[in-house]
């Protein structure tokens, strides 16, 4: 026994070996490639296939792209200075830039849009991150006016005018406050609808006759391109989230005529395709309104995709509303809040939140839909780019335009969907 | 002993109406009556108005006179001479085939690019990801005629299939031709056939209709079956072997029949200038099957992926600690609770499909929109009816849809107190 003990006294261990390098499988690049891309036979067979497919798709779209042609009159051009091999014309978008962005709009008055969206951002701006100043808010308030009047000029004191009809709102809001919430909220309806219909157009007239102040006047039928898209875009997404808000609110009324008026609405819009609404808007309102009437093609069609987007947007926030506990419901009633109140402190702070994603998926699908407008013959870029087709220079000429096209929606829809990520993370109020 | 009942009752004043939120909603519900049935009797005074300084009248009788169009997709025998009212069912069949298809193909690309997106797998959980943004963040419209132009632009004309050696030659053992004039497949034939009934207009194949019935009567015999192995189960704790049973069942009598008519198919084949012979998926078709499909597919995908990331990883665990396998994991517990999450958004992607099935007239489809929506009012002048009846039919489709939908909800809903 003493010998064995000797002999394993003799081998105890007075230093640590070094630490040697993890096997050349087991570490860096081949690691994680391992784990990644070659996990397995599925796996690697999978990995495989999808090196194929962009392999492929480089060798098909990569010499296409190489060799691009920026400068050329006409397609023509562009094959000549090709060769007869194959390569991107990207001169057409350069050659009609400014009719894929402005449509026919008078190109010396090109500053009135470029200005707008440029104020547009300055009004989101306080709207979507909370870093920018509270006052600039008063600026957001009167951009819609601002904006329009820079789109489609003629007198300044119409876009004044209808303004000032909002101001009689909130004055009667105010003066009737004494007599209760009911009978206030009907004279701030009724006040600026008395306004617009019988002072605002007079006042318009005397004002201007007084002081002509405005800017050339550009109809709704010189607008195209990304222009259209973005003004119905825009407005229509500012008009549908409040429009959706009053319908959800509608819908969970007790009120029996109420929640039946809002539930019809919202079934029959979600139930037909946008663009027989928008022929009904082209073709037979028409019809319904007194003869004789007719109003803008552009404002019918951000009537119509209002309404749409608004039965969405309804049942998205109906679904938050429906996600919220009872428990708040009646913590509000136990304040003591009166019902818009409790809506607009308790209420519609968290009902709003839980439905950010499908609120802003409501806007992409919006912002999409404006493609359509090209069906009732409004030259939006999709209608643009037929009719650059349909030109003797550009004829037969189709990736080019539709990967510009594509890259530019991609752009505002793609900013929209990681806007609305960015939202969510700032309003996480949970902890986890 | 008199007891003091509350409060004294109040008689009822005027201004209660307005104040006492008792009789305030009635209030507010009769005045909005009065604002609603004000405005709809504007309207339709307008509409009878306008209407009458056009000299037309309000009635559907347009629907049986003569179309004077062609269709070129024709589900049903249709010609020109016959009623603007079968051109419209001719439409209506095109746009229930094109949302069938397109709904198919989402679904297929969906569940496997949700499924993927979530694998270990980089490479593949980043082409997925590729496909998902691009496709979403992109018109429907765009994709529609990017696919309208590859197909006119980009496939071989006919005649490079010509010759000794064609520039171009079928796929798949000569049975499939892409061109730029549309996609010609095999069709099924029957030697022995059955023939065809006429039901007052439409001539549906008994070939067909015994086939359905058939391959119906097979299933619902296997479902019996399975019903009937559970049963033993129970009962004797042993559950009896049935697959052979379920594979000669489901398959014995559909192939039985197929060969007691004489099936072959028949391939197209280059005949003078054009194909001839198999079906003709015409380019229009083709177009807005990709385009919608692919496109709805990435939503499809996302509705998937988030479906199986809501159930959470105790649900997983707690299966594995009950002894049960990952595939029965899979089918038993991750699966029903995951399509409870993933049905309602499927069907509502599945009616915005059907709905844009619409965009057919920008590749020249022949659907609802096309004949009813387009050339009859064009034809007629009768905007008002055509529109109206369009809009119906689509609401019909689309409340039939989300009626089915409602009902399969409230079966699979969770049964809480």
């Amino acid at each position: 026994m003493s010998d064995t003990h000797a002999q394993t006294v003799a081998f105890v261990r007075d230093t640590m070996l070094p630490e040697r390098e993890p096997p050349i499988l087991e570490r860096g690049a081949v690691k994680w490639m391992r784990e990644n891309l070659f996990n397995g036979i599925i796996s690697t067979a999978l990995t495989v296939l999808s090196v194929l497919v962009v392999a492929w798709g480089v060798a098909e779209i990569g010499p296409w792209l190489m060799r691009s042609i920026w400068d050329a009159e006409s397609l023509s051009g562009c094959r000549q200075i090709l060769d007869g091999a194959s390569g991107a014309c990207w001169a057409v978008i350069k050659d009609r830039w400014h009719q894929l962005m402005f449509g026919f709009y008078p190109p010396d008055l090109y500053w009135r849009p470029v200005l707008t969206l440029i104020l547009l951002f300055v009004a989101l701006g306080p709207i979507l991150f909370p870093w920018v100043p509270r006052g600039m808010i008063r600026f957001s308030a009167i951009y819609p006016f601002l904006g329009y009047f820079l789109l489609w000029g003629g007198s300044v004191w119409f876009p004044v005018s209808v303004a000032l009809g909002f101001v009689a709102g909130y004055a009667a809001l105010v003066a009737f406050r004494s007599l209760g919430t009911l009978v206030s909220t009907i004279a701030a309806i009724i006040a600026p609808i008395l306004w617009w219909l019988i002072a605002a157009g007079t006042l318009t007239a005397v004002l201007d006759s007084i002081v002509p102040l405005g800017l050339e006047r550009v109809d709704s039928d010189e607008f195209g391109g990304f222009l259209i898209s973005l003004v119905i875009g825009f407005t229509g997404i500012g008009l549908s989230l409040p429009m959706g808000i009053l319908l959800a609110l509608g819908r969970q009324s007790n009120m029996i005529l109420i929640k039946s008026v809002c539930v019809t609405f919202i079934e029959f819009i979600r139930g037909v395709p946008l663009i027989t609404l928008l022929f009904t808007a082209q073709l037979l309102l028409g019809y319904f309104l007194p003869p004789g009437t007719s109003f803008d093609l552009i404002l019918r069609v951000v009537i119509m995709v209002t309404f749409f987007a608004a039965a969405y947007i309804a049942e998205v926030v109906r679904g938050g509303l429906a996600a919220l506990p009872r428990g708040q419901y009646e913590a509000a009633d136990a304040l003591g809040l009166d019902y818009w109140r409790a809506q607009r402190l308790i209420i519609m702070p968290q009902a709003l939140k839980i439905s950010i994603p499908g609120i802003v998926n409501t806007f992409i699908g919006l912002f999409k839909d404006t493609t359509l407008v090209v069906f009732i013959g409004l030259l939006d870029p999709v209608g643009l780019s037929n009719a650059i087709r349909a030109s003797s220079d550009w004829q037969g000429i189709y990736w080019e335009l539709f990967i510009f096209i594509g890259a530019v929606f991609f752009i505002f829809c793609f900013g929209m969907s990681r806007y609305s990520m960015y939202l969510e993370r700032r309003l996480q109020t949970d902890h986890r | 002993m008199a007891m003091d009942s509350g409060a004294p009752r109040e008689s009822f004043r005027l201004s209660m109406l307005l104040y006492d939120t008792r009789y305030r909603s009635y209030t507010i519900q009769i005045f909005a009556l009065m604002l609603l049935m004000l405005g709809a009797a504007w309207l339709i005074d307008n509409t009878i108005q306008n209407l009458a300084a056009l000299g037309k009248d309000f009635s559907f009788r347009f629907l049986w006179s003569t179309a004077g169009f062609d269709i070129s997709q024709r589900p049903i025998e249709y010609d020109s001479q016959m009623s603007h009212g079968r051109a419209a069912i001719v439409g209506l069949l095109n746009t229930i085939i094109l949302a069938i298809m397109a709904c198919a193909l989402a679904t297929v690309l969906g569940v496997l690019a949700g499924v993927l997106r979530l694998s270990n797998n980089w490479m593949v959980a980043r082409l997925m990801t590729v496909y998902v943004e691009v496709f979403r963040n992109i018109p429907t419209l765009l994709w529609i005629l990017v696919f309208g132009a590859i197909m006119t632009e980009a496939m071989p004309p006919p005649s490079a299939f010509r010759g000794d050696t064609p520039a171009a030659s079928m796929l798949l053992f000569d049975s499939v031709a892409l061109t730029n004039r549309g996609v010609y497949v095999p069709e099924p034939l029957f030697t022995r056939s059955l023939g065809s009934i006429d039901l007052g207009g439409v001539r549906p194949s008994l070939d067909a209709i015994a086939f359905v019935l058939v391959v119906a009567l097979s299933i619902w015999a296997n479902i019996r079956l399975i019903r009937h192995a559970t049963a033993v189960q129970n009962a004797t704790g042993v559950r009896p072997k049935t697959w052979w049973k379920s594979l000669l069942i489901l398959f014995g009598p559909a192939i039985a029949l197929l060969l007691a008519l004489g099936f072959h198919l028949g391939y197209p084949e280059l005949r003078g200038f054009n194909f001839g012979g198999g079906i003709h998926l015409r380019n229009s078709l083709i177009a807005m099957w990709l385009g919608l499909g692919i496109y709805t597919g990435a939503f499809i995908a996302e509705i998937v992926r988030a479906g199986i990331l809501a159930i959470s990883r105790g649900q997983t665990e707690a299966a594995f600690a009950l002894g049960l396998q990952p595939g029965k994991t899979m089918r038993l517990v991750i699966l029903p609770q995951a399509l409870r999450v993933i049905i309602p958004p499927l069907i509502s992607q599945y009616l915005n499909i059907t709905k844009n099935t619409s965009l057919g007239l920008a590749v020249g489809y022949m659907d609802l929109r096309s004949t009813l929506g387009g050339i009859t009012i064009n034809q007629t002048g009768r905007e008002l009816e055509g529109m109206m009846l369009m809009m119906l039919i689509y609401l019909a489709v689309s409340l039939t849809i989300s009626g089915a939908m409602n009902i399969y909800n409230s079966r699979i809903k969770l049964k809480e107190r």
